[in-house]
């Protein structure tokens, strides 16, 4: 079968997964009395954990349960059947257009199922008439391919160990249709042939990330977080919205094979002055690319929404979500190829992401803390690649911190479970043998993030810091920025490690440690063994082993640019730097082993003696506060008070104002009728009373005086004939 | 001898005029109107209005005189006597009278000769006729009209007096 | 001497005119300005009949009756009015009658 041609069938699995259960789950799987999903963590006693366990029916395991909860094992079975299924029907296929892709000479195959936006035509910048149109349109090429092969691999483990991890909770189905309807999105986001399509997809996950992380909607916090983690999303949505208008103003088009034809045609020079279009264009869709990815100054978002299911950490934001961002970046090589000065503050932006997450999760104690903020740091070294001109190498580093991350989170989670929904390392410890396979999981897991060879981390991180040092894009100080993060990281993982699983044991009393059931602790071993092995798909030059293990870089090739290859670096510089970033790494674990291993009290002075600077990592840098001082409370609830003393004065104001206007003129109204309009009236009866008073005296009611006037009137009358 | 009798009558006439306007006691002044009437009659007849001589003494003097006398004391004007006679604006009315008088007197002097046609022929058929009988001729023929009204008048008058004189009508 | 002509007469009216005129504007009691009233009539009868004799036709005198007759009604009514005023008044003063006053 055409695999290729079916490649739109890969999005609609998990899509028909959600729908059935986001439409019939409620009849699948009613759910008790009340509809609290209980979080793990939340304050219930040991006791009615007991009583539910035993109340349990099919389990081997006995986690924390609900008193009150009531399992319908057959639609359990059903939903267990469906949701994975459809993503691992999805993986198949996947699995099948890539190698349908591999056999294709020119790998790239675009399929478009419809013209979905079909604009006017419209004059771009440069006076060109250009057409809106955007195609509901895959298009599948290394890159994507890569993609995929994540989304839906990881993907699928992932809801495999949700099956086990979620076995006690609420709302079941709908954690399921959610998790169906984010690898919908993530898919359609990865497949798309136009920049759209992709904010479809983009604006997908986002939503589906607000409905995870506020999964246990009872708890305020969640709420929060959830609500936190969109907006701040939404803050950089409209940075990639910007810059896709400019680019359909500059460009004409926001197809990708389009786009790129564009650019790399040479019609744009590369913009070495300063900032031009094309540097905006680029900056607007890094600042989307922030807020999807975590980045400064958009990275509060990601340690809130640990508040979610630990499952939904580890795939959300750590496999897929979150390098949503970096695969538009890398989407849109052509495009920082030409904006040598966005790709230099892309480069920047990350390594101070990376460095600044890096001390923060130095002091946290909640495990999944320490989680999120190194996942922050770690896309921090993504964007450093990206910036520097090292696309392959990001997409790299992407697909290996996938299978750590995950793992660990997973590992994480298995852990939370192990203690009965405790999440605070200084209440674990010495729980390496109660746990074995997720204490060995998660150690394979630590040390592929901290960069030892031979294991994941290392060949990846490892090209991101030669191509920092040696690009021409790139910089010494990036490079020593990147290796004292790859200190903190190793310091900080073991630390993890030496908490939660050496050392006494702090677990509260009364606690059952147990391990995880065999649905949690099969993806955890898969995923251990990816750790090992993926790494070496990208072994760096120097150690020339052969092409088979540069097979990553050779695969991502034709998508991007080709990187300026920096001849003048000698090879033993390499080595010298490989070997630096690797003693570092151990110098950070053995520190980590003997603060916390060997003299637990080193770490307490310490805090102690540098309370300040332990209080502002603890504190997160008071970043949150800062934000909330200055755009919660200055523009929302500032400008609220201004608008609304806006409102009292200027447009209350204005209305009162009309009223006394009003009645001002009443006023007027009134002095005029009063005195000018009955003024003329009573004038009137004045003026003919005064000019009859003379006339008045006349009669004086007498008849002799009336005869005297007759007299006067013939005395008149005989002078005028006289006088004529 | 006319030009005799003629100033005799005037000086009766002017002077019972005279003495009418100005004599307090009202009774005074109607003796004296009576005088003045019989003046007039008197030179009614020095102008051969027989007639009119003869009804003038019987209807002026003895019904008009008769009625103002027994008005007068009807309303018992003793009291009157004792005040003041003529009012306030006397002058004015005598300075005005005078200047029409004036005036009047102009038209006279200015018309005196005026009237010699009529001096002239005397008084045609005087004498063929007599007074009564030619002024019989013109009131029952030419002037019966008048005559009627005039008798219709008086009918008026009399009914007039008798409603203004009674005490309730 | 000279002979009486018509203008004498005239004279002797217009006079006897001015006489009646003057009693009518100046006398207060009303009974005497009714009997100036009947001296201007009869200053008018006197005109009337010199006229008459001047022009040896009868037309005055038949005036001059119409007049005294008219004089007599005038006399008759007037002194009713005058009775009834004296009757609500008590006064036949003519100044004191002012009720027609503005």
């Amino acid at each position: 079968m055409n695999f290729l041609d079916q490649i739109w069938l890969i999005p609609l699995f998990p899509l028909f997964g959600a729908a059935l259960m986001l439409f019939f789950g409620k009849k699948l799987d009613p759910q008790p009395a009340s509809d609290v999903a209980v979080a793990p963590g939340t304050s219930i006693d040991a006791e009615a954990r007991r009583r539910g366990e035993e109340r349990l029916l099919g389990s081997a395991q006995s986690p924390s349960a609900s008193p009150r909860l009531r399992v319908n094992a057959v639609s359990r079975w059903l939903i267990n059947l469906i949701c994975p299924g459809m993503v691992l029907l999805s993986f198949v296929f996947s699995v099948g257009a890539v190698y349908q892709l591999w056999q294709l000479p020119n790998r790239v195959h675009q399929v478009v199922q419809f013209t979905w936006v079909a604009g006017l035509p419209f004059h771009m910048a440069n006076g060109h008439l250009a057409t809106f149109q955007a195609d509901w349109g895959f298009l599948l090429d290394p890159l994507s391919a890569v993609m995929i092969l994540v989304v839906t691999g990881i993907g699928f483990l992932i809801h495999v160990y949700s099956t086990g991890y979620m076995a006690h909770d609420n709302g079941y189905y709908r954690f399921f249709g959610y998790l169906n309807l984010f690898v919908f999105f993530m898919l359609m986001l990865v497949l798309a042939n136009n920049y759209m399509l992709l904010f479809v997809g983009w604006e997908g996950v986002g939503l589906c990330s607000y409905l995870l992380i506020g999964f246990y909607f009872h708890k305020k916090s969640a709420c929060d977080a959830g609500k936190k983690a969109f907006v701040v999303n939404r803050v950089g949505d409209a940075g990639f919205i910007l810059g896709m208008l400019l680019m359909m103003s500059v460009l004409g088009t926001v197809k990708f094979t389009d786009v790129n034809a564009i650019l790399r045609s040479g019609q744009f020079p590369m913009e070495t002055a300063g900032f031009g279009v094309l540097s905006a264009m680029a900056i607007l869709m890094f600042f989307g690319a922030t807020g999807k990815s975590a980045q400064v100054p958009l990275y509060i978002w990601l340690p809130d929404a640990m508040e979610g299911p630990t499952p939904v950490s580890a795939l959300i934001h750590a496999a897929t979500m979150v390098t949503a961002g970096v695969y538009m970046v890398a989407r849109s090589a052509a495009l920082f190829h030409l904006t040598p000065h966005a790709s230099m503050v892309v480069a920047v932006v990350g390594a101070l992401t990376a460095i600044l997450a890096a001390s923060i999760a130095l002091v946290q104690n909640d495990i999944k803390r320490v989680l999120a903020y190194s996942t922050v740091s770690q896309l921090g070294y993504m964007f450093v690649a990206l910036g520097v001109g090292a696309y392959w190498v990001a997409i790299f580093h992407l697909f290996t911190h996938a299978f750590f991350k995950a793992l660990l989170f997973l590992g994480s989670g298995s852990v939370i479970h192990a203690v009965g929904g405790e999440q605070d390392m200084r209440r674990m410890g010495a729980l390496k043998d109660k746990i074995p396979i997720t204490h060995w999981t998660m150690f394979v897991a630590s040390l592929a993030i901290a960069g030892i060879p031979g294991f994941a981390g290392f060949f990846s991180k490892d090209e991101i810091l030669w191509q920092a040092f040696s690009s021409p894009l790139g910089s010494n100080l990036l490079w020593a920025v990147g290796l004292t993060t790859a200190g903190l990281t190793a310091f900080y993982m073991w630390r993890l490690m030496n908490l939660t699983f050496y050392g006494k044991s702090r677990v509260a009393a009364g606690t059952h440690v147990h391990e995880s059931p065999a649905s949690m602790t099969v993806p955890l071993t898969v995923l251990a063994a990816g750790s090992v092995l993926v790494g070496w798909l990208g072994t760096p030059k120097l150690w020339n082993m052969g092409a088979h293990f540069r097979a990553f870089e050779h695969w991502l090739a034709p998508v991007f640019p080709a990187v300026a290859e920096a001849g003048e670096q000698s090879s033993s510089t390499e080595w010298a730097l490989m070997g630096l970033s690797v003693a570092v790494a151990m110098i950070g674990i053995s520190i980590a082993r003997y603060f916390y291993l060997r003299k637990p009290e080193i770490p307490d002075s310490l805090e102690k003696t540098f309370k300040p600077l332990h209080t502002v990592l603890y504190n997160k840098w008071y970043v949150d506060e800062i934000y909330d001082f200055l755009f919660v409370n200055g523009l929302s609830k500032g400008g609220g008070l201004a608008l609304g003393s806006f409102d009292r004065n200027v447009v209350d104001g204005g209305v009162n104002g009309a009223g006394w206007l009003t009645r001002l003129g009443s006023k007027v109204s009134i002095w005029w009728d009063t005195w000018i309009v009955d003024g003329a009236v009573r004038f009137t009866a004045f003026f003919v009373k005064t000019l009859s008073y003379p006339v008045c005296l006349l009669q004086s009611g007498r008849v002799q005086s009336y005869a005297f006037f007759v007299v006067l009137g013939v005395l008149a009358f005989f002078g005028y004939y006289i006088a004529r | 001898m006319d030009t005799i009798l003629f100033y005799a009558f005037a000086v009766l006439v002017l002077g019972g005029g005279i003495l009418t306007i100005t004599r307090r006691n009202a009774v005074h002044s109607a003796i004296a109107l009576i005088c003045s009437l019989l003046g007039v009659a008197g030179l009614y007849l020095l102008q051969q209005a027989e007639f009119l001589f003869a009804v003038q003494i019987i209807l002026y003097v003895g019904g008009i005189m008769l009625l103002f006398l027994f008005v007068i004391m009807l309303v018992n004007l003793d009291r009157e006597a004792n005040e003041r006679q003529f009012g306030k604006g006397w002058m004015v009315a005598l300075a005005a009278v005078a200047v029409v008088g004036a005036e009047i007197g102009y038209f006279l002097y200015r018309g005196r000769d005026a009237f010699h046609i009529a001096e002239g022929g005397a008084v045609p058929g005087a004498a063929a006729l007599g007074n009564t009988e030619m002024l019989a001729d013109s009131l029952f023929s030419e002037y019966l009209l008048p005559f009627e009204i005039a008798s219709i008048l008086l009918l008026v008058a009399v009914i007039g007096s008798v409603v203004m004189a009674k005490k309730r009508i | 001497m000279h002979p009486v002509t018509t203008v004498h007469y005239l004279a002797l009216s217009a006079a006897l005119l001015l006489i009646g005129t003057v009693g009518v504007l100046t006398r207060r009691n009303i009974v005497v300005v009714l009997m100036s009233i009947e001296l201007i009539l009869n200053a008018v009868n006197i005109n009337l009949v010199a006229f008459s004799h001047a022009f040896g036709n009868v037309n005055g005198q038949v005036f001059a009756i119409f007049v005294i007759t008219d004089a007599v009604a005038e006399a008759a009514v007037g002194l009713g009015i005058l009775i009834a005023l004296f009757r609500n008044k008590e006064t036949v003063r003519a100044d004191e009658i002012d009720l027609l006053k503005w």
